[in-house]
């Protein structure tokens, strides 16, 4: 009997933001990773039967999504001029040392911050997938997509103290789960 | 005269404008209670900075959300191919 079980009509709404988040911080292109997790969904469908149930659903739909992160790498990869062996370079304007300009330039801070970034965006998701499925829902459309108070009530068939409620619960959660190595 | 205009709130109350505040809904009215709550109320005062650095993280997280339009399309895609393996 396998630990966990599969059910692919709820992939969309419980992973499709996580999924996401997970590939837009690696691919940074809104549109191409809409595709990656598209084609994750469409792929773990395919290979449904070779889930044994070892792991969550999510684990093995993001080791699928990692798949196909590298190999979209790989095919932008091999249209790009296969080596590059000059080491000095000259045009008419520019004139430089690949070697040097390879060096990390100490006062570039980004990168640093962008893997932070992404170590947090990863944490909140993960946060949110521990919350119950109402809370969780609520709490995204409120706090990350910013919708107004009365389009969720509407949408939801909620009334507005109900909708504290379950943010007040979904805040407290949230603070809790993130509290340890974020807030 | 029942009609006294209230300055202290309770806990649950200060809890729930707070939750507001953080979506900046709340009445100056109402933040002005929350404030007079804070100085006396230790328990809430944790709750108030915990709740404002959770709202800072989040922003700086910038975590984004598919939209609902591309949702949607994904699921009536996903639900095709769910049917074609199906049958």
């Amino acid at each position: 009997m396998p630990e966990h079980d599969i059910n692919p009509n709820k992939w969309i709404d419980l992973y499709s933001d996580y999924l996401f988040n997970y590939t837009i911080t690696r691919v940074s292109d809104r549109d191409m990773a809409q595709d990656l997790v598209q084609d994750t969904f469409l792929a773990g469908l395919k290979s449904m039967k070779n889930f044994k149930g070892e792991s969550s659903e999510r684990t093995w739909l993001i080791s699928i999504l990692k798949r196909k992160i590298i190999d979209h790498y790989r095919k932008i990869n091999s249209n790009k001029g296969k080596a590059e062996v000059r080491i000095n370079y000259s045009d008419d304007e520019n004139e430089g040392d690949w070697l040097e300009e390879r060096i990390a330039d100490p006062f570039d801070k980004t990168a640093e911050d962008r893997i932070q970034n992404r170590e947090l965006r990863d944490a909140i998701f993960d946060c949110l997938s521990k919350l119950p499925e109402k809370q969780a829902q609520v709490f995204r459309m409120k706090t990350i997509e910013g919708y107004d108070t009365e389009d969720i009530c509407k949408e939801l068939n909620i009334n507005a103290s109900n909708l504290w409620v379950i943010i007040h619960r979904a805040r407290t959660a949230m603070a809790s789960c993130l509290e340890k190595n974020w807030l | 005269m029942s009609k006294k205009i209230k300055i202290m709130v309770p806990c649950d109350e200060a809890h729930h404008v707070c939750d507001k505040a953080q979506y900046k809904e709340a009445s100056v009215w109402e933040k002005f209670k929350l404030y007079f709550h804070l100085v006396y109320c230790k328990g809430c005062r944790s709750y108030a900075k915990n709740n404002k650095n959770l709202s800072n993280t989040i922003q700086k997280a910038k975590v984004e959300c598919l939209d609902k339009k591309c949702k949607e399309a994904m699921k009536l895609e996903f639900e095709k191919a769910l049917r074609d393996q199906l049958q």
